[in-house]
């Protein structure tokens, strides 16, 4: 797929995936084998007819496959950018074998683009059921919330997200930086869940302003979903973390997705433009934030993991691509103090690591190299571990089971022991991916169709 | 949008603005807060509910002018709206059961100790209030703290010119020493809150705090506003806004709290005089 010069983009905010042409696309559907038993399928987490949206492409039937898509996948521009197709679809795709496998996210992504390039009136719209009478509180307009949301639209259900922010999208709003998903799609993509019938009210925090109780008892809905999503970031626990200029990744990109802090003072909300950025992790969080501080105007920006590039948790191609802006990776390398002047960060201390046996997680575990501190010289540090739970809800919902770290018991298909309270995403599997969250919510909505079904 | 219903000016940089907004006036406790937003450009900030009214479906915030965001909100007046308030969020104020309790409400502060004194005598706590400011014109809410169910309401200015000349830790200091309180509650600037800590430290005498860190979503996901509290890091939002005064971190928080000063500082002066062109 094109992309915009590493350079170039690197001072700036726009998509750095360019996507397929109309050739392109064509050339790289005919690479598919259209396999009598297609393995791709069930690598995808929402079980999206990967062959037959293919052949739409083939045939050049591009509606079809649009159709095939939006079945399964109500936001497939969003997904086609950010799903890890390289250990979902694309690792069970036969030519993977091979080392070359279809290129079904960007495919995904082509067909999903090619919808939403229509007017509202003549993009693809999924069959609505015929109404069932039954309201649905959705809470979170995050990726399960709004995968949730759709399915029981499409059910016929009355479905209200209720989302505490300001802005339908959760993550991908908050979260994923404008380069790798524009925010025009997720809004577009919330535009039609709207056309669908869905109601988004924003500004409502469940657990704050409502409670579980109140939804399903005053206010009159008959099942409620929370997809609330990830809570507080975690952070290292070592000296100097409360220092000026140490962000968590969450605030970090909020600021500048969310409330566009990178077009201050036309925005009003700041944030600090650090000249040498330390990022701590490697995951797809750590990677959007190293990136960003690229663009904010940053001389220098360290990348420091703890383990290898082998064991990063990011997609290959964020990696890639934050490698080829210039993000320099310090590897094996495990912060244990930040230190400061005058509040501020100077600089963090950290020692070299090395890789050991394996661990529980199946990578090898990083272990201490004795006496190997050194400082890297900074004047910001973000910080990318991952996030905790939230707990606004769940203090207001104490009948809503919770596990040891407070995340949501739910079985497998979101039920929680609150009858007709389900739930999914990150309030429950903790920091995860947005289809794995998308999945989740749209599996729920199954459930509880049946569990209306049956409580009717 | 959330309609404005009125607006006060209470000193030359102190304003109050009520709104409507029927669903978080029916939750609201003392202690709890808002989160803001004034427009599309806007950035979210906190605000501390100073009333409201559950029957008539309105909060109400008292803030003074320092930023953009409460220079912009001082220009609005009634039949105006903000773009989003939410809330009501953080833990309620603990009340009842306290006993004898000194309130103290310093500068702004007092806006948020209006509600928590008036919640602490409704639940049966003896309460004395310390109202301080740093000259007549800057005190404020006097007539209404006069209303309340008070053992006493003590008044201090910096300069003398309303009540004792004093700092806000004096009459603290003498409830302290005449055993006369088993709990206090200091909600103000954070340089006068570590000095009412420090005042009860060595009496011994519980003491809470109500903190103003920076947020940015305020729901408890960006970690913005954390305080180091004991040996722990907590959060304003979700954790807070109030801590046991004897074991914050203030000079932490002062410092996280001087981020953006300067940046915010030039912000704000942009903007006022972009508006004093718009008036030319």
């Amino acid at each position: 797929m094109r992309e915009r010069d590493a350079k170039q983009r690197a001072k700036s905010f726009d998509e750095v995936n360019l996507g397929y042409s109309d050739e392109e696309a064509h050339a790289e559907a005919m690479r598919c084998l259209q396999c009598a038993n297609p393995t791709c399928i069930e690598g995808c987490p929402v079980n999206i007819d990967i062959k037959s949206f293919i052949a739409g492409i083939i045939e050049g039937d591009a509606k079809r496959g649009v159709e095939v898509l939006k079945a399964r996948n109500a936001l497939p521009s969003a997904c086609g950018r950010v799903c890890p197709q390289e250990e979902q679809c694309e690792a069970a795709c036969v030519l993977a074998r091979k080392g070359d496998p279809v290129a079904i996210g960007r495919l995904e992504r082509y067909l999903g683009d090619l919808d939403l390039a229509c007017d509202l009136e003549h993009r693809c719209r999924p069959d609505i059921g015929a109404p069932t009478g039954r309201r649905v509180a959705v809470v979170g307009a995050g990726p399960a919330g709004l995968a949730c949301a759709g399915e029981l639209a499409r059910l016929g259900h009355a479905v209200t997200v209720f989302e505490s922010l300001h802005a339908a999208g959760g993550v991908l709003l908050y979260g994923i930086p404008e380069f790798r998903l524009p925010k025009e799609i997720v809004a577009a993509e919330v535009e039609m869940l709207v056309e669908m019938g869905v109601e988004i009210v924003t500004d409502v925090v469940i657990g704050a302003t409502h409670t579980v109780d109140e939804l399903m008892g005053e206010q009159g809905f008959h099942a409620v979903f929370v997809g609330s999503g990830a809570g507080l970031p975690l952070f290292l626990g070592i000296p100097g973390e409360n220092l000026n200029g140490v962000y968590s990744a969450n605030e970090f990109l909020t600021r500048v997705n969310l409330m566009k802090a990178y077009d201050f003072p036309r925005h009003d909300t700041p944030v600090w433009r650090g000249r040498k950025v330390a990022v701590v992790g490697g995951g797809n969080v750590a990677m959007d934030a190293a990136r960003t501080a690229l663009r904010l105007g940053a001389d220098e920006v360290f990348l420091v993991y703890r383990r290898t590039e082998e064991e990063m948790p990011a997609r290959k191609e964020e990696v890639h691509h934050a490698r080829e802006e210039g993000v320099e990776f310090k590897m094996l390398c495990s912060p244990v103090e930040i230190v400061g002047r005058d509040g501020w960060v100077t600089g963090m201390v950290a020692t070299r690591m090395e890789l050991g046996e394996p661990d529980a997680s199946g990578r090898r575990a990083p272990v201490c190299v004795l006496d190997s501190d050194f400082v890297i010289e900074c004047d910001t540090v973000i910080i990318a571990l991952g996030t905790r739970a939230n707990p606004l809800l769940t203090n207001a919902a104490p009948d809503v089971e919770l596990n040891s770290r407070g995340y949501i018991v739910a079985g497998p298909d979101g039920e929680t022991s609150k009858p007709g309270v389900f739930a999914g995403g990150d309030i429950v599997t903790g920091s995860a991916t947005v289809i794995l969250a998308m999945g989740a919510g749209k599996k729920a909505a199954r459930a509880i169709d049946e569990w209306l079904a049956g409580s009717a | 949008m959330f309609p404005i219903i009125a607006t006060r000016q209470l000193s030359e940089s102190v304003f109050e603005t009520t709104v409507s907004a029927p669903a978080i006036a029916a939750k609201v406790r003392a202690g709890q807060f808002l989160i803001l937003r004034v427009d599309e450009a806007g950035e979210r900030i906190p605000l501390t509910f100073s009333d409201w009214s559950s029957d008539e479906g309105w909060v109400r915030f008292i803030f003074m002018r320092v930023g953009k965001t409460t220079h912009k909100l001082s220009h609005l007046a009634a039949g105006d709206a903000l773009l989003d308030v939410v809330g009501p969020l953080g833990k309620p104020t603990h009340v009842g059961g306290l006993g004898r309790v000194a309130v103290v409400g310093g500068g702004v502060g007092a806006a948020v100790a209006y509600p928590v004194a008036r919640a602490m005598a409704a639940a049966g706590d003896e309460v004395t209030v310390i109202l301080g400011a740093r000259n007549r014109e800057l005190l404020i809410l006097e007539d209404e703290f006069r209303a309340l169910p008070l053992k006493e309401l003590v008044v201090c200015t910096d300069d003398g010119s309303a009540g004792r000349k004093d700092l806000v830790t004096a009459p603290l200091k003498e409830l302290c020493e005449a055993g006369a309180i088993d709990h206090a509650m200091a909600i103000g600037p954070a340089i006068m809150m570590k000095f009412c800590a420090a005042t009860t430290r060595d009496f011994a005498v519980p003491t809470t705090v109500s903190l103003n860190p920076i947020m940015v979503d305020g729901t408890g996901m960006c970690g913005a506003c954390r305080v180091s509290v004991g040996a722990k890091t907590l959060f304003g939002c979700v954790d807070g806004p109030d801590f046991d005064g004897h074991l914050v971190d203030f000079e932490e928080l002062m410092s996280r709290q001087r981020v953006y000063a300067d940046v915010e500082r030039e912000a704000a002066a942009d903007f006022e005089s972009e508006c004093a062109c718009r008036i030319k």
